[in-house]
């Protein structure tokens, strides 16, 4: 990630000083800056109200009963958790919710899901395994209908906007499996965390 | 029939979990508004959390879109990428789809309306949009929240990914449309 900082931020002043374009890169770093903390301020609200909601659910043992019908499909995907943690119940309940398109619940939920993680994480400032798995699965952004695309092709008078959800399932689906893969395979090849045998 | 079932199934799902949740939890006798606050006052203590990690990421995204290094990358691409019968105008959304989902989905917009809903274009980005996720903003909040900042294999795995989508979506739309 640092080469990448570096590189993103040289390459975008290089870059813009080739195009003519210093002024505007010069300007996107407070526009950048204040677009930050607006996406952060934004969340705190349904952030809060999807814990609060998570912790119902926890407290209630709905966390856990999800936990256990999953565990036998999951149990290979996130080797490290121990058997009974229920975090494996809140990564179910993000992944509904990503394949619901519900962004604004799947965010909060799977935020809680990295705290658990982070609890059983050795090396508190790297990612685990199974952060990086969850992560993966995540960035797949495996979505059963895709309503904000449905929606403009709706707005511009698009016959049949749901021939689009064959196609676009069947790439999602082709990015989430090989988002998992990718992440198996790089666990075993990757160096170890501090602390891992 | 199949576009009303849609509908009903995505206005019906948040509804239906929130239900489940506060059901589940009355009988469990949980003090569901005593938990849920306590619960819910983690949302602040998160949501700053994050600002660090957003402000490193979208910053440096914002630079290198301000940059116009992205037309330039699409404009080398462009060559390589007509032998696969894909059109100029989706180039873009290929590149920035990873880094920023509002700017894909302007580009998308842009498209969709420019180009009209028979041209091909408009389908293949309408599939390339609806099938990713912003790569970079994910991995700035989740690892964010807890202070991860060191990737290990993260981001790798989640630009491969989504590099395998795009020759996805590529592949599927060809045969498809």
């Amino acid at each position: 990630m640092n080469y990448i900082f570096y590189f993103l931020i040289v390459i975008s002043i290089i870059a813009g000083a080739i195009n003519g374009r210093l002024q505007e890169v010069i300007n996107s770093i407070l526009s950048g800056a204040e677009l930050s903390v607006k996406v952060a301020f934004s969340l705190i609200g349904i952030m809060a109200f999807w814990l609060g909601m998570m912790k119902i659910a926890e407290k209630s043992g709905l966390v856990e009963l999800i936990a256990k019908i999953i565990k036998p499909v999951t149990k290979h995907l996130f080797k490290e958790i121990p058997d009974k943690s229920p975090v494996i119940g809140d990564i179910a309940m993000n992944f509904s919710a990503n394949a619901l398109g519900l962004a604004n619940a799947a965010t909060p939920i799977g935020i809680k899901a990295m705290e658990e993680l982070q609890k059983l994480n050795k090396d508190k400032k790297s990612a685990s395994n199974a952060m990086c798995m969850l992560l993966a699965m995540n960035t797949a952004g495996f979505q059963l209908i895709p309503a904000t695309v449905i929606a403009v092709l709706i707005g511009i008078g698009y016959k049949n906007p749901t021939e689009i959800i064959a196609p676009t399932l069947l790439v999602t689906s082709i990015t989430f499996f090989s988002a998992i893969a990718l992440a198996k395979i790089f666990e075993k090849f990757w160096k170890p965390q501090k602390g891992d045998e | 029939m199949f576009q009303t079932l849609m509908n009903i199934i995505s206005l019906w799902a948040l509804p239906a979990i929130i239900i489940l949740i506060l059901t589940i939890g009355l009988f469990r006798k949980v003090p569901l508004y005593e938990v849920f606050t306590d619960g819910a006052k983690e949302g602040f203590h998160v949501a700053v959390n994050i600002i660090p990690y957003l402000v490193a990421i979208i910053v440096a995204i914002s630079m290198l879109r301000a940059s116009g290094i992205i037309e330039m990358a699409g404009q080398a691409l462009s060559p390589i990428l007509d032998h696969f019968n894909v059109p100029t105008d989706t180039i873009p959304i290929m590149i920035v789809r990873s880094l920023s989902g509002s700017a894909a989905l302007g580009v998308f917009s842009d498209i969709a309306h420019n180009l009209g809903p028979d041209n091909y274009a408009t389908k293949l980005a309408a599939v390339m949009v609806g099938s990713s996720e912003t790569t970079f903003y994910v991995l700035a909040v989740y690892f964010g929240a807890v202070g991860i900042s060191k990737l290990r294999y993260a981001l790798i795995v989640g630009l491969l990914a989504d590099f395998i989508g795009i020759v996805a979506a590529i592949a599927v739309c060809n045969l498809m449309f």
